[in-house]
């Protein structure tokens, strides 16, 4: 995509705004301490693109901030400026064009260095630090903060409007969430000036960035040791796949069709979270059924059905030890009760059964009616929904169904059918279980019906 | 009937094996730990509280520490707290005035503030673990503040400087990182002489962990001291700001290995829920191979590779139609143990552990002289535990008779070694025929 002239424009106008602003230090060559400055340009310089590496792309800040902050305390707007322009226009951008997006980058986090040394100046004073008194400096220090904060997002939302037409609303209503981890930064860039600008001298500022950076390194762990661990829970699932092949992609669908009714339930964002979990793991337990039995094809005998309905236990067993899966194990211990009471293992009817259970045998149904399967075709969406309506009171909630049909409504549902769309008139009612019942093929008695 | 069972008490992952304890070093720390801590107090009591303002905000400043790091298991318990005790130990003036607490006063305050904010973390983990915690505490506080303030009250440091501040600040960061080096080395022998592992891989994992927590704690011990020198002791709550941020980050961490650790234990139970292998064989595995493979002196990151594959080995089998009979690969032909261990590590592949862990479950029935130690680890106890436990079939002394005749090609003669060590000393040992397996406590 060519950038729009309007966003040539505004990189343009910034830069040339930014010069004006470090102008007066280059002018007053004598008067700015060239030490200071190249010092922290340097340092800046140097974490920049370590911050990046370790952020990855991963959410927080886009840049490490602290340095720029400590040089808005440390010296006059003109020459704090010229702190952020080597460091951004090293640092490695994503995207082209690359120069473009460089003396963008420089000229925003200018003018936003300058904006905040600006602020230091006008509610600090001059010799602001040289007998820092703590409670009192510590508002003022914030207020710095959050100029360099308000003055990057507009920049920021300015640039995405006009270089890359995106709506400006939705990056200015990213703003006041990020504004925690810019008044962290801004602490952190306060106690840094105070430090270097004490009889310690810039080596003891130093010790400031050393917990931020493990800080981020942690954070860039936590996020690996997050995604290897979701790996392993769809391993579990896949361990299911080898078994049991015709149900292929079944358990994300029903982890997906839980949470969705669970949303419309107005559950909180972690209990949603445990609902997934619930749905996607709920046959998690077929790992303990022979493979003989779940590849047979054509019906089952009443042995054989036995031995398959012992999967939610199974399951069950599974996870137990998974600390954060306790209200999902409940889940998949009940996900085959039925609301009256004739359902497996323990016949629990109405409330008994748990929350998370009748949700996801809701899902489980639905899921299983709209995919195809070896003993059945897939259904249309509002067939399925008829049918589990048709069926609700005697095997599944009512409630849950209702959300389910709502949430359908309002968001639709993608089944990825696996083979031809053409769906089989559904009139059956839920006499006959097998149809409302995903992982009971027909027995030899019913099938012979 | 109900309808959610109450949940089963939380047990360890994998049970740690555990040599002979020999308490003598963690004793003689203890002692002089206390020892160090009576006669703070009786020293303060006597001369009196010097400067009492900044003493109750440090002490404040470790008993939140401490509280905040109540809830979680990891090597360094409560780095802000930590923190906090070395700048007291380190301090020099404060806001311009000289301080004048003295050593004694310094380890009384620490230790006393320390006792008081561990008293939730003393009642909720059993062990020994938060003694050895508080031991290295006191020690550590002990050894930084008599570096520390001799050289400063006497003026041998300001001559030593020439009066610079950046080489003051220089000077902290030294004492900091020496009082880091020793402390790690009084945790190995600590960890060694509760649980009798050897030295050198836990002074290894020890000083592994200074790069991480550690460096930061000394950081931010630096800042601090240099901080309330500058500014007085209101600067304490803004300083310990940064290191507050990484310790819940820490914390974020620890919570989400744990969960990783107990799904990957899951998903070893799945062989045995299936009818595979037979129950708790995975668990067992693990366990002995990890204390072999402490044995042989691999570090801690290596254990929990080993530990994962060791978890693992077996998956490969829910992928064959039919049952192996008992569970038992260490019959089978060689192809068949290699197309289940192929098999294996296509899922282990998929699990997001990392290839190294996917590697050894690969190659965990080839010839000894193909394979990574590991491989060999988890080999040798596997065949162990299908002769000797899982089925039955053999006696521990005969079972690991059997591997020792195979050392020509099969099984590696150290590891068998090693594995006779680890297995006599549970089998054989002298407390109680079953054995002992420690709860370690900690989760790393």
């Amino acid at each position: 995509m060519r950038m729009p002239a309007v966003g040539h424009a505004l990189i343009a106008g910034a830069a040339v705004c930014a010069l004006c602003c470090a102008a007066p230090a280059v002018v007053g060559w004598s008067r700015t301490p060239w030490g200071t400055v190249l010092l922290l340009a340097g340092l800046y310089a140097l974490c920049e693109p370590v911050w990046r590496v370790i952020q990855g792309g991963s959410e927080g800040l886009a840049g490490f901030y602290p340095v720029l902050l400590a040089a808005a305390f440390l010296l006059e707007p003109a020459q704090a400026a010229l702190v952020a322009v080597p460091g951004a226009l090293l640092a490695p951008v994503r995207g082209e064009p690359v120069a473009a997006r460089r003396i963008w980058r420089a000229a925003q986090l200018s003018l936003g260095t300058a904006a905040a040394a600006g602020a230091a100046w006008r509610l600090l004073g001059d010799g602001r630090l040289d007998r820092p008194a703590f409670p009192s400096l510590l508002l003022p220090g914030l207020a710095v903060a959050l100029v360099f904060c308000l003055a990057v997002g507009l920049l920021e939302a300015a640039v995405l409007a006009a270089a890359e037409r995106r709506p400006p609303r939705a990056a200015l209503r990213a703003l006041p969430g990020s504004v925690p981890p810019y008044l962290v930064h801004g602490l952190a860039g306060l106690m840094m000036a105070v430090l270097w600008h004490s009889r310690y001298g810039p080596v003891s500022a130093l010790f400031v960035l050393l917990p931020m950076h493990i800080s981020c390194w942690v954070f860039d762990r936590y996020h690996r040791e997050r995604a290897a661990h979701q790996a392993t829970i769809r391993a579990l699932v896949h361990a299911v796949d080898i078994k049991d092949r015709y149900t292929r992609g079944h358990s994300e669908r029903v982890g997906r069709a839980s949470v969705l009714i669970g949303r419309e339930l107005g559950l909180a964002e972690d209990r949603q979270e445990v609902l997934r979990f619930a749905g996607i793991l709920h046959d998690v337990g077929k790992l303990g059924v022979p493979t003989r039995i779940l590849r047979k094809d054509g019906p089952l005998t009443d042995d054989e059905r036995r031995i398959i309905q012992l999967h939610p236990e199974y399951g069950h067993e599974m996870v137990r030890g998974i600390g954060f899966l306790e209200d999902a194990r409940a889940a998949i211990l009940h996900h085959h009760e039925r609301l009256d009471g004739r359902g497996y293992p323990y016949g629990l009817a109405g409330t008994q059964i748990p929350e998370f259970a009748r949700v996801v045998a809701v899902a489980d149904a639905f899921d299983a009616m709209t995919s195809t399967r070896s003993y059945s075709r897939a259904r249309a969406v509002p067939a399925a929904l008829a049918e589990l309506q048709a069926c609700a009171g005697r095997q599944f909630d009512p409630r849950m169904v209702r959300a389910l049909v709502r949430a359908v409504g309002r968001h639709g549902w993608h089944a990825a059918v696996t083979s031809d769309e053409t769906a089989l008139p559904a009139a059956t009612v839920c006499k006959n279980a097998s149809a409302t019942e995903s992982d009971d093929r027909p027995t030899r008695s019913e099938g012979a019906r | 009937m109900t309808a959610v069972p109450a949940p089963a008490a939380p047990a360890p992952l994998v049970p740690e094996y555990a040599r002979t304890r020999i308490p003598t070093a963690a004793g003689l720390a203890g002692a002089a730990a206390g020892a160090l801590t009576l006669l703070g107090l009786g020293w303060t009591f006597w001369h009196g509280l010097r400067q009492p303002h900044l003493a109750a905000a440090f002490a404040a400043l470790i008993v939140a520490g401490e509280l905040a790091a109540s809830r979680t298991g990891e090597r360094h318990t409560a780095p802000l707290a930590t923190a906090g005790a070395l700048a007291y130990a380190l301090l020099g003036e404060c806001a311009g005035t000289p301080a004048a607490h003295g050593v004694p006063q310094i380890v009384a305050v620490v230790s006393t503030a320390t006792l008081a904010g561990a008293v939730p973390r003393v009642a909720r983990v059993r062990g020994p673990f938060v003694a050895d915690q508080l031991t290295r505490r006191v020690l550590a506080t002990a050894f930084a503040a008599t570096c520390f303030q001799p050289l400063f009250t006497t003026g041998a440091l300001g001559r030593l400087t020439g009066g610079s501040g950046p080489a003051y600040a220089l000077c902290l960061v030294l004492v900091l990182a020496l009082t880091a080096l020793c402390d790690a080395v009084l945790g190995a022998a600590l960890a060694r002489s509760r649980n009798g592992w050897p030295f050198v891989p836990l002074l290894r994992d020890e000083l592994r962990a200074l790069r991480g927590i550690g460096s930061a704690m000394v950081a931010t011990g630096a800042v601090m001291a240099l901080a309330v020198a500058v500014a007085g002791a209101w600067a304490l709550p803004v300083f310990s700001l940064p290191l507050l941020l990484t310790q819940l980050q820490f914390r974020r961490y620890a919570a989400v290995r744990r969960t990783y650790r107990q799904t990957i234990a899951s998903l070893a139970r799945a062989t045995e829920i299936a009818g595979y292998t037979p129950a708790g064989h995975a668990r067992r595995v693990a366990a002995l191979s990890r204390a072999v493979g402490r044995e042989l002196g691999l570090a801690e990151a290596e254990l929990d590779v080993l530990e994962q594959a060791a978890l693992m080995h077996d998956i490969g089998q829910l992928s064959l139609v039919d049952p192996v009979p008992e569970g038992a690969t260490q019959p089978l032909a060689a192809t068949d143990r290699r197309r289940i261990a192929l098999l294996g590590s296509a899922v282990v592949r998929r699990t997001g552990v990392g290839t190294a862990v996917a590697r050894i479950v690969e190659r965990q029935a080839d010839p000894y002289r193909d394979q990574p130690l590991a491989a060999r680890i988890v080999r040798a106890a596997n065949d162990y535990d299908d002769l000797a436990a899982g089925s039955r079939l053999l006696r521990p002394l005969h079972a690991l008779e059997r591997l020792r005749l195979d050392t020509a090609s099969t099984y590696d003669p150290r590891v068998v070694g090693a594995l006779h060590g680890v297995v006599t000393r549970v089998a054989g040992g002298p407390a109680d025929g079953a054995g002992r397996a420690v709860d370690r406590g900690t989760d790393r």
